[in-house]
Protein backbone atom coordinates (compact mmCIF):
# COMPACT_ATOMS: atom_id res chain seq x y z
CA UNK A 1 0.00 0.00 0.00
CA UNK A 2 1.21 3.54 -0.67
CA UNK A 3 2.37 5.75 2.14
CA UNK A 4 -0.28 7.88 3.88
CA UNK A 5 1.52 11.07 2.74
CA UNK A 6 0.96 10.21 -0.91
CA UNK A 7 -2.79 9.71 -0.54
CA UNK A 8 -3.51 12.52 1.93
CA UNK A 9 -3.76 15.26 -0.71
CA UNK A 10 -5.98 13.12 -2.93
CA UNK A 11 -8.27 12.27 -0.06
CA UNK A 12 -8.61 15.94 0.91
CA UNK A 13 -9.45 17.10 -2.60
CA UNK A 14 -11.93 14.29 -3.25
CA UNK A 15 -13.80 13.28 -0.10
CA UNK A 16 -14.92 9.84 -1.29
CA UNK A 17 -16.85 7.95 1.34
CA UNK A 18 -17.34 4.26 0.61
CA UNK A 19 -21.09 4.01 0.98
CA UNK A 20 -23.60 3.34 -1.76
CA UNK A 21 -25.69 6.37 -0.86
CA UNK A 22 -22.87 8.87 -0.41
CA UNK A 23 -22.14 9.18 -4.11
CA UNK A 24 -18.98 7.08 -4.01
CA UNK A 25 -18.64 3.46 -5.02
CA UNK A 26 -20.31 0.96 -2.70
CA UNK A 27 -18.08 -1.20 -0.49
CA UNK A 28 -16.95 -4.41 -2.20
CA UNK A 29 -18.65 -6.43 0.53
CA UNK A 30 -22.02 -4.82 -0.28
CA UNK A 31 -21.56 -5.36 -4.04
CA UNK A 32 -20.50 -8.99 -3.60
CA UNK A 33 -23.44 -9.72 -1.31
CA UNK A 34 -25.81 -8.07 -3.81
CA UNK A 35 -24.48 -10.16 -6.70
CA UNK A 36 -24.78 -13.33 -4.68
CA UNK A 37 -28.29 -12.35 -3.61
CA UNK A 38 -29.25 -12.10 -7.30
CA UNK A 39 -27.92 -15.65 -7.79
CA UNK A 40 -29.89 -16.87 -4.78
CA UNK A 41 -33.08 -15.29 -6.12
CA UNK A 42 -32.57 -17.01 -9.50
CA UNK A 43 -32.07 -20.27 -7.59
CA UNK A 44 -35.32 -19.66 -5.71
CA UNK A 45 -37.09 -19.03 -9.05
CA UNK A 46 -35.82 -22.40 -10.29
CA UNK A 47 -37.24 -23.99 -7.13
CA UNK A 48 -40.56 -22.20 -7.72
CA UNK A 49 -40.97 -24.11 -11.01
CA UNK A 50 -40.55 -27.41 -9.15
CA UNK A 51 -42.91 -26.21 -6.41
CA UNK A 52 -45.52 -25.44 -9.09
CA UNK A 53 -44.98 -28.90 -10.61
CA UNK A 54 -45.38 -30.53 -7.20
CA UNK A 55 -48.52 -28.54 -6.38
CA UNK A 56 -50.08 -29.61 -9.70
CA UNK A 57 -49.05 -33.27 -9.45
CA UNK A 58 -49.37 -33.95 -5.71
CA UNK A 59 -52.73 -35.70 -6.17
CA UNK A 60 -51.70 -37.81 -9.19
CA UNK A 61 -50.67 -40.97 -7.36
CA UNK A 62 -51.62 -43.43 -10.15
CA UNK A 63 -53.01 -45.87 -7.59
CA UNK A 64 -49.71 -45.84 -5.69
CA UNK A 65 -49.01 -44.67 -2.14
CA UNK A 66 -50.30 -41.22 -1.23
CA UNK A 67 -48.45 -38.49 0.68
CA UNK A 68 -50.53 -39.33 3.76
CA UNK A 69 -49.25 -42.89 3.84
CA UNK A 70 -45.62 -42.01 3.14
CA UNK A 71 -44.66 -39.01 5.29
CA UNK A 72 -43.53 -39.41 8.90
CA UNK A 73 -43.80 -36.02 10.58
CA UNK A 74 -41.55 -36.88 13.53
CA UNK A 75 -38.73 -37.62 11.11
CA UNK A 76 -39.39 -34.33 9.30
CA UNK A 77 -39.45 -32.40 12.58
CA UNK A 78 -35.93 -33.61 13.41
CA UNK A 79 -34.77 -32.63 9.92
CA UNK A 80 -36.26 -29.15 10.37
CA UNK A 81 -34.57 -28.68 13.75
CA UNK A 82 -31.22 -29.75 12.26
CA UNK A 83 -31.50 -27.16 9.48
CA UNK A 84 -32.69 -24.37 11.79
CA UNK A 85 -29.89 -24.86 14.29
CA UNK A 86 -27.30 -25.23 11.53
CA UNK A 87 -28.46 -21.85 10.19
CA UNK A 88 -28.00 -20.39 13.66
CA UNK A 89 -24.50 -21.84 14.14
CA UNK A 90 -23.56 -20.67 10.64
CA UNK A 91 -24.56 -17.12 11.63
CA UNK A 92 -22.55 -17.41 14.86
CA UNK A 93 -19.54 -18.59 12.84
CA UNK A 94 -19.82 -15.52 10.62
CA UNK A 95 -19.94 -13.26 13.69
CA UNK A 96 -16.91 -15.05 15.14
CA UNK A 97 -14.81 -14.57 12.01
CA UNK A 98 -15.79 -10.87 11.80
CA UNK A 99 -14.48 -10.48 15.35
CA UNK A 100 -11.36 -12.56 14.52
CA UNK A 101 -12.25 -15.32 16.98
CA UNK A 102 -10.89 -18.17 14.91
CA UNK A 103 -11.50 -20.90 17.50
CA UNK A 104 -15.17 -19.95 17.88
CA UNK A 105 -15.46 -19.87 14.10
CA UNK A 106 -14.14 -23.44 13.79
CA UNK A 107 -16.49 -24.71 16.51
CA UNK A 108 -19.52 -23.01 14.91
CA UNK A 109 -18.76 -24.26 11.43
CA UNK A 110 -18.02 -27.78 12.70
CA UNK A 111 -21.47 -27.75 14.35
CA UNK A 112 -23.00 -26.41 11.13
CA UNK A 113 -21.38 -29.26 9.20
CA UNK A 114 -22.54 -31.92 11.67
CA UNK A 115 -26.13 -30.62 11.68
CA UNK A 116 -26.20 -30.32 7.88
CA UNK A 117 -24.79 -33.83 7.49
CA UNK A 118 -27.38 -35.16 9.97
CA UNK A 119 -30.12 -33.54 7.90
CA UNK A 120 -28.73 -35.09 4.73
CA UNK A 121 -28.42 -38.52 6.38
CA UNK A 122 -32.04 -38.38 7.56
CA UNK A 123 -33.21 -37.35 4.09
CA UNK A 124 -31.23 -40.13 2.40
CA UNK A 125 -32.65 -42.70 4.85
CA UNK A 126 -36.16 -41.37 4.12
CA UNK A 127 -35.59 -41.69 0.36
CA UNK A 128 -34.10 -45.18 0.76
CA UNK A 129 -37.07 -46.26 2.89
CA UNK A 130 -39.54 -44.99 0.28
CA UNK A 131 -37.71 -46.69 -2.58
CA UNK A 132 -37.62 -49.92 -0.56
CA UNK A 133 -41.43 -49.67 -0.18
CA UNK A 134 -41.78 -49.53 -3.99
CA UNK A 135 -42.49 -45.79 -3.76
CA UNK A 136 -39.55 -44.60 -5.85
CA UNK A 137 -39.60 -41.68 -8.28
CA UNK A 138 -40.85 -43.85 -11.15
CA UNK A 139 -43.98 -45.01 -9.28
CA UNK A 140 -46.27 -42.03 -9.98
CA UNK A 141 -46.26 -38.40 -11.10
CA UNK A 142 -46.65 -37.37 -7.45
CA UNK A 143 -43.51 -39.26 -6.46
CA UNK A 144 -41.52 -37.97 -9.46
CA UNK A 145 -42.37 -34.41 -8.44
CA UNK A 146 -41.61 -35.17 -4.78
CA UNK A 147 -38.20 -36.67 -5.49
CA UNK A 148 -37.18 -33.86 -7.86
CA UNK A 149 -38.21 -31.11 -5.47
CA UNK A 150 -36.90 -32.57 -2.21
CA UNK A 151 -33.92 -34.14 -3.97
CA UNK A 152 -32.89 -30.81 -5.50
CA UNK A 153 -32.94 -29.24 -2.03
CA UNK A 154 -30.86 -32.16 -0.76
CA UNK A 155 -28.40 -31.65 -3.62
CA UNK A 156 -28.09 -28.00 -2.61
CA UNK A 157 -27.38 -29.03 0.98
CA UNK A 158 -24.70 -31.46 -0.24
CA UNK A 159 -23.10 -28.71 -2.32
CA UNK A 160 -23.29 -26.43 0.72
CA UNK A 161 -21.48 -28.99 2.89
CA UNK A 162 -18.76 -29.28 0.25
CA UNK A 163 -18.45 -25.49 0.10
CA UNK A 164 -18.36 -25.29 3.91
CA UNK A 165 -15.45 -27.77 4.05
CA UNK A 166 -13.63 -25.81 1.37
CA UNK A 167 -14.13 -22.49 3.17
CA UNK A 168 -12.90 -23.87 6.50
CA UNK A 169 -9.77 -25.14 4.73
CA UNK A 170 -9.31 -21.75 3.07
CA UNK A 171 -9.70 -19.92 6.39
CA UNK A 172 -7.16 -22.26 7.96
CA UNK A 173 -4.56 -21.72 5.23
CA UNK A 174 -5.07 -18.04 4.38
CA UNK A 175 -6.46 -16.55 7.57
CA UNK A 176 -9.47 -14.23 7.95
CA UNK A 177 -8.61 -11.93 5.04
CA UNK A 178 -11.11 -9.64 3.36
CA UNK A 179 -11.81 -11.94 0.41
CA UNK A 180 -12.05 -15.04 2.60
CA UNK A 181 -14.60 -13.30 4.81
CA UNK A 182 -16.57 -12.17 1.75
CA UNK A 183 -16.74 -15.78 0.58
CA UNK A 184 -17.84 -16.84 4.05
CA UNK A 185 -20.58 -14.19 3.88
CA UNK A 186 -21.73 -15.64 0.54
CA UNK A 187 -21.71 -19.14 2.02
CA UNK A 188 -23.83 -18.02 4.97
CA UNK A 189 -26.32 -16.34 2.59
CA UNK A 190 -26.54 -19.60 0.61
CA UNK A 191 -27.07 -21.66 3.76
CA UNK A 192 -29.79 -19.33 5.10
CA UNK A 193 -31.53 -19.31 1.70
CA UNK A 194 -31.64 -23.12 1.79
CA UNK A 195 -33.45 -22.79 5.10
CA UNK A 196 -36.04 -20.50 3.51
CA UNK A 197 -36.63 -23.05 0.76
CA UNK A 198 -36.97 -25.77 3.41
CA UNK A 199 -39.69 -23.74 5.17
CA UNK A 200 -41.72 -23.67 1.95
CA UNK A 201 -40.99 -27.35 1.35
CA UNK A 202 -41.95 -28.36 4.88
CA UNK A 203 -45.25 -26.52 4.65
CA UNK A 204 -46.34 -27.44 1.13
CA UNK A 205 -45.00 -30.98 0.88
CA UNK A 206 -44.94 -32.43 4.38
CA UNK A 207 -47.39 -30.54 6.61
CA UNK A 208 -50.10 -30.14 3.97
CA UNK A 209 -49.36 -33.59 2.52
CA UNK A 210 -49.56 -35.48 5.80
CA UNK A 211 -53.02 -34.19 6.65
CA UNK B 1 0.55 -7.69 -1.11
CA UNK B 2 0.30 -6.63 2.49
CA UNK B 3 -3.07 -6.96 4.14
CA UNK B 4 -4.78 -3.71 5.06
CA UNK B 5 -5.00 -3.42 8.84
CA UNK B 6 -8.57 -3.21 10.08
CA UNK B 7 -7.69 -0.27 12.32
CA UNK B 8 -6.51 2.02 9.52
CA UNK B 9 -8.62 5.07 8.76
CA UNK B 10 -10.79 5.39 5.68
CA UNK B 11 -8.39 7.78 3.96
CA UNK B 12 -5.49 5.43 3.30
CA UNK B 13 -7.34 2.76 1.40
CA UNK B 14 -9.04 2.67 -1.95
CA UNK B 15 -12.77 3.38 -1.94
CA UNK B 16 -14.83 0.28 -1.36
CA UNK B 17 -11.97 -1.86 -0.04
CA UNK B 18 -11.86 -3.10 3.50
CA UNK B 19 -15.21 -1.94 4.73
CA UNK B 20 -15.78 -4.27 7.65
CA UNK B 21 -19.17 -3.70 9.18
CA UNK B 22 -20.43 -6.60 11.24
CA UNK B 23 -23.35 -8.55 9.81
CA UNK B 24 -26.01 -8.90 12.47
CA UNK B 25 -25.34 -9.60 16.10
CA UNK B 26 -25.66 -12.49 18.51
CA UNK B 27 -28.94 -10.99 19.76
CA UNK B 28 -30.46 -10.74 16.29
CA UNK B 29 -29.49 -14.32 15.40
CA UNK B 30 -30.90 -15.59 18.71
CA UNK B 31 -34.15 -13.65 18.28
CA UNK B 32 -34.40 -15.03 14.75
CA UNK B 33 -33.88 -18.59 15.96
CA UNK B 34 -36.49 -18.16 18.69
CA UNK B 35 -39.06 -16.79 16.23
CA UNK B 36 -38.27 -19.52 13.70
CA UNK B 37 -38.65 -22.27 16.34
CA UNK B 38 -41.92 -20.73 17.54
CA UNK B 39 -43.36 -20.51 14.02
CA UNK B 40 -42.19 -24.02 13.08
CA UNK B 41 -43.72 -25.42 16.26
CA UNK B 42 -46.95 -23.57 15.53
CA UNK B 43 -46.97 -25.02 11.98
CA UNK B 44 -46.62 -28.57 13.30
CA UNK B 45 -49.35 -28.01 15.91
CA UNK B 46 -51.72 -26.42 13.38
CA UNK B 47 -51.21 -29.24 10.90
CA UNK B 48 -51.85 -31.96 13.49
CA UNK B 49 -54.64 -30.52 15.63
CA UNK B 50 -58.28 -31.31 15.14
CA UNK B 51 -59.39 -28.21 17.05
CA UNK B 52 -59.27 -25.94 14.01
CA UNK B 53 -61.74 -25.70 11.17
CA UNK B 54 -60.19 -28.15 8.67
CA UNK B 55 -60.57 -26.13 5.42
CA UNK B 56 -58.83 -23.15 7.05
CA UNK B 57 -55.74 -25.08 8.11
CA UNK B 58 -53.99 -24.77 4.73
CA UNK B 59 -54.36 -21.00 4.75
CA UNK B 60 -53.07 -20.90 8.33
CA UNK B 61 -50.03 -23.00 7.38
CA UNK B 62 -49.32 -20.70 4.42
CA UNK B 63 -49.46 -17.63 6.66
CA UNK B 64 -47.11 -19.23 9.20
CA UNK B 65 -44.68 -20.24 6.44
CA UNK B 66 -44.63 -16.73 4.94
CA UNK B 67 -44.09 -15.24 8.39
CA UNK B 68 -41.19 -17.59 9.00
CA UNK B 69 -39.63 -16.73 5.63
CA UNK B 70 -39.84 -13.08 6.65
CA UNK B 71 -38.11 -13.87 9.95
CA UNK B 72 -35.33 -15.68 8.08
CA UNK B 73 -34.91 -12.81 5.62
CA UNK B 74 -34.67 -10.16 8.34
CA UNK B 75 -32.72 -11.94 11.08
CA UNK B 76 -30.52 -14.36 9.11
CA UNK B 77 -30.11 -12.81 5.66
CA UNK B 78 -30.17 -9.25 7.08
CA UNK B 79 -32.50 -7.80 4.49
CA UNK B 80 -33.36 -4.44 6.01
CA UNK B 81 -34.56 -0.98 5.06
CA UNK B 82 -31.02 0.38 5.43
CA UNK B 83 -29.49 2.60 2.76
CA UNK B 84 -27.08 -0.07 1.53
CA UNK B 85 -29.94 -2.55 1.26
CA UNK B 86 -32.21 -0.81 -1.28
CA UNK B 87 -30.91 -2.89 -4.19
CA UNK B 88 -31.35 -6.12 -2.22
CA UNK B 89 -34.95 -5.24 -1.36
CA UNK B 90 -35.77 -4.33 -4.98
CA UNK B 91 -34.23 -7.59 -6.22
CA UNK B 92 -36.22 -9.49 -3.59
CA UNK B 93 -39.45 -7.78 -4.69
CA UNK B 94 -38.74 -8.77 -8.31
CA UNK B 95 -37.97 -12.34 -7.24
CA UNK B 96 -41.22 -12.55 -5.29
CA UNK B 97 -43.10 -11.26 -8.35
CA UNK B 98 -41.59 -13.94 -10.61
CA UNK B 99 -42.14 -16.73 -8.07
CA UNK B 100 -45.78 -15.66 -7.66
CA UNK B 101 -46.30 -15.58 -11.43
CA UNK B 102 -44.71 -19.01 -11.92
CA UNK B 103 -46.54 -20.76 -9.08
CA UNK B 104 -49.95 -19.07 -9.24
CA UNK B 105 -49.92 -18.98 -13.05
CA UNK B 106 -49.09 -22.69 -13.34
CA UNK B 107 -51.77 -23.67 -10.85
CA UNK B 108 -54.36 -21.47 -12.57
CA UNK B 109 -53.61 -22.70 -16.10
CA UNK B 110 -53.42 -26.38 -15.15
CA UNK B 111 -56.64 -26.18 -13.12
CA UNK B 112 -58.34 -24.57 -16.11
CA UNK B 113 -57.04 -27.26 -18.48
CA UNK B 114 -58.11 -29.94 -16.05
CA UNK B 115 -61.63 -28.52 -15.80
CA UNK B 116 -61.97 -28.37 -19.60
CA UNK B 117 -60.57 -31.86 -20.14
CA UNK B 118 -62.96 -34.44 -21.56
CA UNK B 119 -62.89 -37.60 -19.50
CA UNK B 120 -61.81 -40.82 -21.30
CA UNK B 121 -65.25 -42.37 -20.77
CA UNK B 122 -66.91 -39.41 -22.53
CA UNK B 123 -64.58 -39.86 -25.52
CA UNK B 124 -65.56 -43.54 -25.67
CA UNK B 125 -69.26 -42.60 -25.76
CA UNK B 126 -68.67 -40.11 -28.56
CA UNK B 127 -66.95 -42.76 -30.65
CA UNK B 128 -69.88 -45.15 -30.42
Amino acid sequence: MSAPAATAGFAQSLPITPTSSGGGPAPVRIVVAFGFWIFLLSDIIMFSALFAAYAVLSGQTAGGPTSRELFALRHVAVETLCLLFSSYTCGLGLLAIERRRIEAFYVSFALTFVLGATFLGLEISEFAGMIARAAGPSRSAFLSAFFSLVGLHGAHVSAGLLWLTFMVAQTATRGPRDYVRRRLLCFSLFWHALDIIWVALLTLVYLMGAR
Amino acid sequence: MAEIPAQSGPKDRAPGIGENEATGSLTSYTIGLAFALLLTGASFVVSQTSLLWAPGVSAGLAVLAIAQMGVHLVFFLHISTGRDNTNNVLALAFGVLIVTLVVAGSLWIIANLNANMISPSAIMQMQQ
